[in-house]
């Protein structure tokens, strides 16, 4: 078929442009919840360097690849960090290898506090958790650490979901949606946080908001129907209308606000259009 | 007015019993949905421990003094070490089957009082109270027997310790989390199993500490009284909000006290009745419970 073809070559487009090998190696991933097929065998790496992003339409399967991957849902297939198999591990020891994870909803402990939703990503033993870093980036973090994480807005609770996976100095971040429901503002800012910690840590982002994947994204894997339906570099797909039409369903409305939005129906600014139709 | 002291002050008494088996089945329900059947045969276990060891057969143990302190801490370590085993052998295998889970802690809950009665017999076997507790004193123009103020001591030291734990150590912070989303404590890094081994070990702990001490209330241990006593405690739970100890605490203040006043106000065994009637009523105003969440 066209696609799998389209994919063939973007997949090897990638393989030359990757010197290092990927982090994170997914092959053949299947779950089956409550005995229905979610995922039928996604393929899928992780950059050893930047940003990969993970698209795909709504109920594609992109949440529950991330949590088969972390073991959160039972899985099959193979996950591979750094070339070790790690399908087998419960999520917490795949976790204390190194992966941050910002779930979805967000994960965060509304009846704890700020300070101690911190304090719970803090793993013993692995050296000294990282709070320059994380004050220095989300200040208001330790302004309101007495405060009952419950009672923050959106955006403080996703600057919370972030400075969990940056307090542990990770080999992995998983970002699930961050900026799904956040002004444009808070937007921009969890884009430049997320930029600034993949200088030192490869993300697997997923995100619909494609002018934050154009900003972040150097590669990315797109998920339709349970399965990895394209892979390549990010700029490949979100530059070809065709592909993003037909892989992203962009075209059909959703309602992420845009950090750069431009008026519709300007020639040469086609991934803005996208985003935002 | 003495009688309404006397009242109160056993309504207290009794409150503070149904705290001490409820604290740990609504920590044991909030963090891991199990709705323990078998916690009332911990409190028995923790009453024949310490009855056991009391009477004599337990080298230093005793019916007095320090020996009494002794037993209580003997029955009280044997019902923590068998909440262990139960939640290790028992409810850990089954933890991806809840209903199976669930029955299995019935069949525990009814083996446990068929083997006390086995090995010990069906009847109530007096228990051996030290001297020191077994009188009275004067408040308000009431003589009220000292072992309830023991009770209520107990009650609020165990709510003490247990707010210390969760508020003031990582294990606790990891239960309080767990309570609201235990696999997100797992995709933090942190085996949330060891957590759940550890609340059993509280609320067996607590619980066998309350049969240790109810021996003292109820003047004799009998193997059914742990199996009788859970279903005011799973009222106080459920009043209480799912996983709340504070919530735990005030309906068991008011379960004891309506009981009591009830049942001396009408006929004997109405005050039962009430306490039913009560957690129909607040459950139609509040359907959460008193609190509703964790404090
Ligand atoms: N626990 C579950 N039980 C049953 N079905 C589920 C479960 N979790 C997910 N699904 C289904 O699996 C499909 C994929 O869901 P998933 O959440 O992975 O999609 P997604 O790509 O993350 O979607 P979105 O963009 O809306 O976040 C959906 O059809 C969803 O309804
Ligand atoms: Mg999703």
């Amino acid at each position: 078929m066209n696609a799998n073809a389209n994919a063939n070559a973007n997949i090897n487009a990638n393989a030359k442009a990757t010197a290092a090998p990927p982090l994170l190696t997914v092959r053949g991933l299947k779950v089956v919840v409550g005995g229905r097929h979610i995922l039928h065998g996604v393929d899928l790496d992780v950059a050893a360097l930047g940003t990969t992003a993970l698209l795909g339409r709504n109920g594609a399967g992109k949440t529950t690849t991330v949590r088969g991957i972390l073991g959160l849902v039972p899985r099959t297939g193979s996950v591979r960090l750094d070339g070790e198999e790690t399908v087998h591990l419960a999520t917490h020891a795949l976790v204390r290898r190194g992966v941050g994870y910002a779930p979805e909803d967000r994960g965060v402990f509304a009846a704890l506090s700020v300070a101690e939703n911190l304090r719970l990503a803090e793993r013993p033993g692995a050296g000294e958790p990282a709070y320059g870093l994380v004050y220095e980036l989300f200040p208001e973090l330790r302004t309101r650490a007495r405060q009952a994480a419950g009672t923050l807005s959106g955006g403080q609770q996703q600057m919370v979901a972030i400075a969990r996976t940056l307090l542990n100095g990770n080999r992995l971040i998983i970002a699930d949606e961050p900026t799904k429901g956040l002004a444009p503002k808070v937007v921009a800012e969890v884009a430049r946080v997320l930029e600034r910690a993949a200088e030192t840590v490869p993300v697997l982002l997923v995100e619909q908001n494609l002018a934050v994947v154009r900003r972040l994204a150097r590669y990315c894997a797109v998920i339709a129907d349970g399965r990895t339906a394209h892979r390549g570099p990010a700029a490949g797909l979100l530059d070809d209308p065709d592909a993003a039409r037909r892989l992203l369903g962009v075209g059909h409305a959703h309602p992420h606000t845009q950090p750069h939005a431009r008026p519709p129906a300007h020639p040469g600014t086609v991934q803005d259009q996208e985003a935002e139709a | 007015m003495s009688t309404v002291v006397l009242l109160v002050l056993t309504g207290l008494g009794l409150g503070a019993l149904y705290f001490l088996v409820a604290s740990g089945l609504s920590l044991i329900f909030g963090l891991m949905d199990v709705l323990n059947f078998a916690h009332g045969a911990l409190m028995s276990i923790g009453a024949y421990g310490t009855w056991w060891a009391a009477s004599g057969r337990l080298p230093g143990a005793g019916p007095g003094g320090l020996g009494f302190v002794l037993a209580v801490a003997f029955g009280t370590a044997v019902g923590t070490a068998a909440a262990v085993v139960l939640e290790l052998a028992v409810i850990r295998p089954l933890y991806t089957r809840p209903r199976e889970q669930i029955l299995a802690t019935v069949g525990v809950g009814l083996a446990v009082p068929a083997l006390l009665s086995a090995i010990w017999g069906a009847d109530a076997r007096p228990f051996p109270a030290p001297d020191a507790l077994s009188g009275t004193f004067g408040l308000l123009g009431a003589q009220v027997p000292l072992n309830r103020l023991v009770l209520i001591a107990a009650a609020v030291i165990v709510l003490i310790a247990l707010k210390v734990f969760l508020g003031r150590t990582r294990h606790g912070l990891v239960v309080r989390a767990g309570v609201e989303d235990r696999a997100m404590v797992t995709a933090l890094g942190t085996d949330v199993r060891k957590a759940f081994t550890l609340v059993f070990a509280i609320g067996g702990a607590a619980a066998a500490l309350g049969g240790a001490i109810g021996g003292l209330y109820f003047g004799s241990v009998d193997p059914e009284q742990g199996t009788s006593l859970l279903i005011f405690a799973f009222v106080v739970v459920v009043m209480g909000g799912m996983g709340s100890l504070t919530g735990a605490a005030l309906a068991s203040v008011g379960v004891g006290l309506v009981q009591q006043f009830a049942n001396y106000y009408t006929t004997d065994g109405l005050g039962d009745l009430a306490v039913v009637v009560l957690l129909a009523a607040l459950l139609l105003v509040r359907p959460r419970g008193l609190t509703g969440r964790l404090a």
